[in-house]
This record gives C-alpha cells, sequence and structure tokens, in this order.
C-alpha cells in the first residue's frame, strides 16, 4: 500500500548490519531516530538534523548518506550499515579503520567518529587506493571539533595501508 | 528539532505521483532525495500534508540521450549523474560542477531536478541549467509542458512549478563539437554553498554565455559577443557593468563588494577557460 497515513505507524523492513530488521514509524520519523530509538542502534550520532555535521551518516544500499535527512520510511527494502557493524560479529574485534583511529588519536570526545568511519569504510570498499586527496574531500562532509582533522587523515592512511596488506605506521 | 506529521506516498509510478498531488493541491510536496526538504521539515519550515516520494519511479530514473539532447529523469540522483560514463563529454559543464554540489554523502540522495526544483540562488545545477539553455519538463494530471530555464526561475526559491505539478525531466542540449566551457566557484569550504560561482559555455564562433550564481536572487547570465570576448577591454567593461547589475548586498559570508570582485575575476577567469578548451 503506497499511502502511509500520519496518524498510523507503518512497519518498515530493511536489512541492518546482514539481519533483517523491522521496526514500525511514522512518516515523520527520521531514519537515525528510527535507528537509535526503536532499533537500539545508538552508534548512529545526531548533531545538527540539518545535513551539515555528518555524525549521522550511514550507508544506504552501499553508499555514505545522512540519516538525519532520511525519514525511515523510506528505508523500506534497503540494506543499512552503521558503525555497530563494522567490528568483528564474532570476538568484537576492531576493524582495520577503527583500530588506526584509536592508534593515531584521531578521536577524543568521538561523537563524530561514527560517521566519518562509515563515510571512510565506503572510500576504501570504492577505491583501496584512495589518496590523501580523496580522503579529505570525503572528510569534507564530516564536521569534528575535537582533532582538528590531522590525526583523522593520518588514521585514514594508515588504515588504508593495512586494508591493502602494507604496515599500520604512518 | 523534528518534522510536524504528514501523510507518505511513496509512488511506485507516475500515474500515483500525479493522483496524489492532484488530491494534494497546494498541502502536497514532492520529495526526491529530501537533501533540501528534510532540513526544511526538521525546522518546520515546511509543513507539508502529504509527501509524494518519487524516488522509486523506475520512469525517472533514466538518463537517456537522443536527438542532441540529454534528458535526465526527476529520480536521478547526483551521484549517479556524475557516474554516468557519457558526462565529461556530452555535458561537460555539469562534469565540472557536480563535484561542487554538496559533499558525497548528499549528493549520494540528492537528484538533478530536486535542485533544480529547489532554486537556492546559490546552487550550481541550476546555474548551469540556465547557462547551457535546457528545459525542464513539468507534469501534471493529463498535462505536460516544457519551461526554457530563462522562464523557469522566479525568484529566490521560487520557480514556475504550480500546485499539483512536479519535474519530470530536465533536457540539457548536448555539447557540439568546437564549445568550450568551465566552471569556478568560491566557497567557504568545498561543498558549502557557493559565495560566487561562474559557468561559461563559448561557442564555436567565440561567442561567449556567462552565468553568475550566488549573487542575484536566481542566477543570471551575461552574453558577450564573439568580438568583445576577444577584447580584454571590452570583456572586462562589459564584465563589470555586469558585476553591478547583480544587486550584490553584503550578508553574514562576504560583502557587496566581494562578491562583485568576485564575479569580475571569477567571470574572468572562466571566460578565457571556455574559450581555450574549445575542441
Ligand atoms: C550539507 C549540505 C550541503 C549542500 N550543499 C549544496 C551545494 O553546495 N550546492 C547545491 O546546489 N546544493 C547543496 N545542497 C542541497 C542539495 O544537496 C540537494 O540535493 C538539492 O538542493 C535538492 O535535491 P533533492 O533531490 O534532495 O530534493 P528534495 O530535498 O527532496 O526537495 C527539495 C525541494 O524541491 C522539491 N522537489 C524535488 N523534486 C521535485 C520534482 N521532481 N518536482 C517538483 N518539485 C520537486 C521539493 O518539494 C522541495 O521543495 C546541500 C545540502 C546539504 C544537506
Ligand atoms: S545530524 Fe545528520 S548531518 Fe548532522
Ligand atoms: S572527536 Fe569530538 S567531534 Fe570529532
Amino acid at each position: 500500500m503506497p499511502r502511509l497515513s500520519a496518524t498510523e505507524t507503518a512497519r518498515v523492513q530493511f536489512r541492518l548490519n546482514g539481519r533483517d530488521t523491522t521496526a514500525e514509524a511514522h512518516p515523520r520519523m527520521l531514519l537515525s531516530d528510527v535507528l537509535r530509538h526503536d532499533v537500539g542502534a545508538t552508534g548512529t550520532h545526531v548533531g545538527c538534523e540539518h545535513g551539515v555535521c555528518g555524525a549521522c551518516t550511514v550507508l544506504i544500499d552501499g553508499v555514505p548518506a545522512r540519516a538525519c535527512l532520511t525519514l525511515a520510511v523510506q528505508a523500506e527494502g534497503c540494506d543499512l550499515r552503521t558503525v555497530e557493524g563494522l567490528a568483528d560479529a564474532g570476538d568484537g574485534a576492531l576493524s582495520p579503520l577503527q583500530a588506526a583511529f584509536r592508534e593515531h588519536f584521531a578521536l577524543q570526545c568521538g561523537f563524530c567518529t561514527a560517521g566519518i568511519l562509515m563515510s571512510l569504510d565506503a572510500l576504501f570498499a570504492a577505491d583501496p587506493d584512495a589518496d590523501e586527496a580523496a580522503i579529505r574531500d570525503t572528510l569534507s562532509g564530516h564536521l569534528c571539533r575535537c582533532t582538528g582533522y590531522t590525526p583523522i587523515v593520518r588514521a585514514a592512511l594508515a588504515a588504508r595501508d593495512r586494508i591493502k596488506g602494507g604496515t599500520t605506521d604512518a | 528539532m523534528k518534522p510536524a506529521s504528514f501523510d507518505f506516498v511513496a509512488a511506485r509510478d507516475m500515474a500515483e505521483a500525479l493522483a496524489a498531488l492532484r488530491e494534494g493541491g497546494d498541502a502536497a510536496r514532492v520529495i526526491a532525495g529530501g537533501q533540501s526538504l528534510v532540513p526544511m521539515l526538521n525546522m518546520r519550515l515546511a509543513t507539508p500534508a502529504t509527501l509524494v516520494d518519487i524516488s522509486r519511479i523506475e520512469e525517472l530514473r533514466r538518463i537517456e540521450s537522443a536527438n542532441g539532447a540529454v534528458t535526465i529523469g526527476a529520480a536521478v540522483r547526483q551521484a549517479e549523474l556524475a557516474a554516468w560514463p557519457d558526462l565529461a563529454v556530452t555535458l561537460p559543464l555539469i562534469h565540472a560542477a557536480l563535484p561542487w554540489v554538496g559533499h558525497m554523502q548528499t549528493r549520494s540522495r540528492g537528484t538533478v531536478c530536486g535542485s533544480v526544483a529547489h532554486a537556492d540562488p546559490s546552487a550550481e545545477l541550476p546555474l548551469c541549467l540556465l547557462v547551457l539553455g535546457g528545459t525542464v519538463i513539468l507534469r501534471r494530471h493529463r498535462r505536460t509542458r516544457e519551461v526554457p530555464a530563462e522562464e523557469f526561475f522566479l525568484g529566490m526559491m521560487s520557480t514556475d512549478v504550480a500546485p499539483g505539478e512536479m519535474i519530470a525531466a530536465l533536457s540539457l542540449p548536448q555539447a557540439r563539437p568546437g564549445e568550450g566551457h568551465a566552471f569556478a566557484e568560491v566557497a567557504r569550504r568545498h561543498g558549502d554553498f557557493a559565495i560566487v560561482s561562474c559557468a561559461a559555455k563559448a561557442g564555436a564562433d567565440g561567442a561567449v554565455t556567462l552565468g553568475v550564481g550566488g549573487v542575484a536572487d536566481t542566477p543570471r547570465l551575461l552574453e558577450l559577443a564573439a568580438d568583445a570576448a576577444a577584447d580584454p577591454a571590452t570583456r572586462d567593461d562589459q564584465l563589470n557593468e555586469f558585476a553591478w547589475s547583480l544587486g550584490a548586498r553584503d550578508d553574514l559570508h562576504a560583502t557587496a563588494r566581494y562578491r562583485r570582485e568576485l564575479v569580475r575575476r571569477l567571470g574572468r577567469k572562466t571566460i578565457e577557460e571556455a574559450l581555450s578548451c574549445r575542441a
């Protein structure tokens, strides 16, 4: 049924980090809120709800997008990935990207980190050789108030090399 | 901040979308990528009764080139157009401008037609549409009309789209042999809206169309005849007069004087580039 009423919740089905997930949402509810409050995936952060800060960035069908600018009902049938999906599901080991962020002090408060990790994860999946310019271009879609970006770029370069099988030291 | 309530129509085809828009009239609104509309909903600057989601309508997801023009459907995302293999050759101006439209995280959902419908005075795609002399294809229940870009933008965020109507596609003329194109912009940070943006098209005969965004309420054009474009003194005179005619104002981001200077300098740069890259 294509028409959803403002006053009733609709069933929305999507895959979240590889698992079939169902949520109930009114049309006005944002994907960021449904992920956090209804599904319990609180790793996705909400900063501005204007699309500017990038904290809420998740992968929708493999590409980074703002969860705060997506209505939850628009996620019907989509494949979603959030920061919860990055670490190894079995033993909880950090992904190379997460590990590099920790090693290179690329986060302080960590508020911006989840969104940045998702954008970089997609960047390296699409282009394993992404250079510093491409990394900075990707980061232009994110605001970090703590680290001044230099450690983030360093961590991203280190992660790229580690993912490709190189060394971790930048 | 959160959106107020609205009904949501996930249109599966044009018939459903047009019926919902007709029924909803003034209180219905199209949602495509949501990259400009959802911020407005979140701030409650927009409180539509019905949102009609057109992003999954298969017939609107197409990019087609035929008879010297490229047609871009209303559900084509900015990132999809950027990845279209023919883009650099058929629409070199759009190819140059797209990386300046927001960030890859917004281009992934924002549509080309949505940007034109939103008509932000600083937006790159409305400017390119105007410089290329493209056409907006509008549809409503049982009626289609085509509006040339010069008549489409009425003012700041205001267009010729009527209630019950939607943009079905844009039609853009393909680059012809001998033409040259250039785009340049100054923004606070790459991906932010432009303080001033310039797009230029040079014809094979050396005449130039220059468009400027970010200064007036809509993108605006300066037409330079071939001899005027080729002569630096005449060109600079016309650019200066054009810069003054745009009614630049001081705001938080830049002074009027700085904007005029950018029009002169970026204008000169894009005119020269467009002339020199003629194939
Ligand atoms: C952080 C950020 C930075 C940005 N930077 C830039 C930038 O530098 N340059 C730039 O140009 N844009 C920028 N944008 C806006 C751009 O991303 C939007 O994608 C674009 O303006 C709107 O396209 P959309 O498909 O998302 O439309 P929506 O947000 O879905 O809709 C926008 C408006 O157009 C109407 N509409 C949409 N499609 C149609 C249609 N087919 N027919 C009739 N009406 C329609 C809607 O009703 C609404 O009023 C930015 C956005 C963000 C969040
Ligand atoms: S919360 Fe979505 S971009 Fe800031
Ligand atoms: S680590 Fe605090 S905002 Fe980026």
